[in-house]
């Protein structure tokens, strides 16, 4: 075997048994022309005293390394999905920007009487720069729709609990605002619930303003859809799971179907309390003060 | 066929089934310490279930391409002496990870197929088997690229899927197409259809 052993050494070269950070380095970064009988090789330069001894060192270092690529790229991935909201968020915004200028630009032309070959040529031209403003409106238009199919992707396969629940925009924009998945998942559900409110509950806690009830959230029918007396509970419970899932894509990764269900049961109760509740207000809007539905 | 050492057929559940030793990875019924490797969700299940001759022995040395999570790798490990398991996408590489710390046989990489160089000073040569489903374009392209990992005798177990080669084309010619590419590498010793894996291809094959 070792006559056909080429030049070139193996993940273990130069290491001591126990340099777990050099191993995983060597594993991830190494390379060789060709495979060669490693266990032997390890044996015979002293890396190892056994082949079983070899195998164990090798698996633990692997673990390692695979684990924290694995969870390396993923952080990548959630920061991809940051920028591409992000991205969207701004062409949405100067799409609006622009059509906005469009419709005065034009509607200012049309009041315009003048005469003569000069003003009409004068008119065409604007015309033309008007058109041509429309036609990147649609553009940007179209980019910010691109990048909303982009952004959905990359949420579904980044926080899939959190994307099914949230929504993938909603998602993105969460995690936009915390930072990463690692950060929202850290996040306490309270927190979660006024996430994009920050301006607000400054104001709160510099005493000149009511604490907020919802921050981004409020973009979900849950709480959108809610009658506004119970938003702060529908805000809390949907922080509440959201917060939940976001911790299970971090550490755990796997789907839980059952997540949508219990939230969904959840809101149809606080909605049922309100058709119940129709003629007699007052009763449950201390029951929305309660912090009944934290994560944390 | 005799199965290879280590993996059994047994009854669970008042079913006869294909079982290995382990410990559950995905939900698959356990009796007396006997998990059962379900066939519909592993092609090496259903080559092993339909008396193809693998040339597994128990106690292999086996280079696996493809392992997603480990659903079928995990039985690998549990009869072989050594699995590497080959993965480039980081979502199953998070489960596989997690299957590898209950199996001292199982050595998770992520690493792309299509890169050998990138982890052959890790994997080691003459190899007994290479287990290839990576259900991407180009798969006769990666068996042929990872030959260098087997033994003379030793064997590429490999399941080709044609929807990954040309959604449109018929999957019978894009499978004379994979099998026209292995052969300038490999001599090809068996082909099936395989039950529970419509659109799949099993192929037996050793080095030239
Ligand atoms: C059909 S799944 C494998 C299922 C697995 N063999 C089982 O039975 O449990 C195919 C896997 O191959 C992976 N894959 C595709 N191309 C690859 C490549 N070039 N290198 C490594 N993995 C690849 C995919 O990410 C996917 O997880």
């Amino acid at each position: 075997m070792s006559d056909r052993t080429p030049a070139g050494t193996g993940w273990f070269a130069g290491l001591e048994r126990g340099d777990l950070d050099g191993a995983r380095d060597a594993i991830e970064t190494g390379s060789a022309d060709s495979p060669a009988d490693w266990p032997a090789r390890a044996v015979e330069t002293g890396f190892a005293d056994t082949d079983e001894e070899y195998y164990a060192a090798l698996r633990e270092a692997a673990i390692a390394a695979a684990g924290e690529a694995a969870a390396e790229r993923e952080r990548a991935d959630d920061r991809q999905a940051i920028h591409a909201v992000r991205a969207m968020d701004d062409a949405d915004r100067v799409a609006n920007e622009l059509a906005e200028r469009v419709a005065e630009w034009a509607a200012s032309r049309e009041a315009e009487a003048g005469t003569g070959v000069e003003h009409c040529r004068e008119l065409v031209e604007a015309d033309d720069r008007v058109a041509a403003l429309a036609e990147r409106v649609v553009d940007l238009d179209r980019e910010a729709r691109e990048l909303e199919t982009s952004v959905e992707r990359t949420v579904r396969s980044v926080a899939p609990n959190l994307a099914a629940l949230a929504g993938p925009t909603l998602a993105a924009r969460l995690l936009a605002l915390a930072g990463g998945l690692e950060s929202l998942a850290r996040t306490s559900s309270s927190t979660v619930q006024v996430l994009g409110a920050e301006d607000a509950l400054f104001a709160h806690l510099r005493g000149s303003a009511p604490s907020p009830k919802h921050g981004v959230i409020y973009t979900h029918e849950y709480v959108r859809g809610t009658h506004p007396d119970d938003r702060g509970s529908a805000a809390r419970a949907l922080a509440g799971k959201l917060t939940i899932a976001a911790r299970i894509d971090h550490y755990a990764g796997d789907r839980r179907p059952d997540l949508a269900r219990e939230l969904d049961e959840r809101i149809a109760r606080i909605r049922a309390r309100r058709d119940d509740a129709d003629g007699d207000h007052d009763t449950d809007s201390t029951a929305d003060e309660r912090g009944d539905d934290d994560a944390a | 066929m005799t199965l290879p050492e280590g993996i059994a057929s047994r009854e669970i559940d008042g079913e006869e089934r294909l079982a290995t030793r382990g410990t559950a990875v995905y939900g698959e019924p356990v009796d007396g310490g006997w998990r059962a490797w379900d066939v519909r969700r592993s092609k090496l299940g259903a080559m092993l279930d339909a008396g193809m001759d693998t040339g597994l022995a128990g106690d292999d040395h086996v280079l696996y391409l493809g392992a997603a999570s480990g659903t079928t790798a995990s039985h690998v490990a549990d009869f072989a002496r050594v699995v590497y398991a080959v993965e480039f996408a980081s979502r199953p590489m998070g489960d596989l990870v997690e299957v590898a710390e209950s199996r001292a046989t199982l050595v998770p990489l992520l690493k792309n197929a299509h890169n050998p160089e990138t982890y052959a000073h890790v994997v080691e040569g003459d190899l007994d088997a290479i287990v290839q489903d990576v259900a991407t374009r180009g798969q006769a392209r990666v068996a042929c690229a990872n030959r260098e990992f087997l033994a003379e005798d030793g064997r590429l177990l490999a399941a080709i899927k044609a929807r990954s080669e040309d959604v449109t084309a018929d999957p019978e010619s894009v499978f004379d197409a994979a099998l026209d590419e292995l052969r300038g590498t490999y001599e090809v010793l068996d082909t099936r259809r395989l039950a529970h894996h419509a659109d799949h291809l099993a192929v037996v094959a050793r080095p030239r």
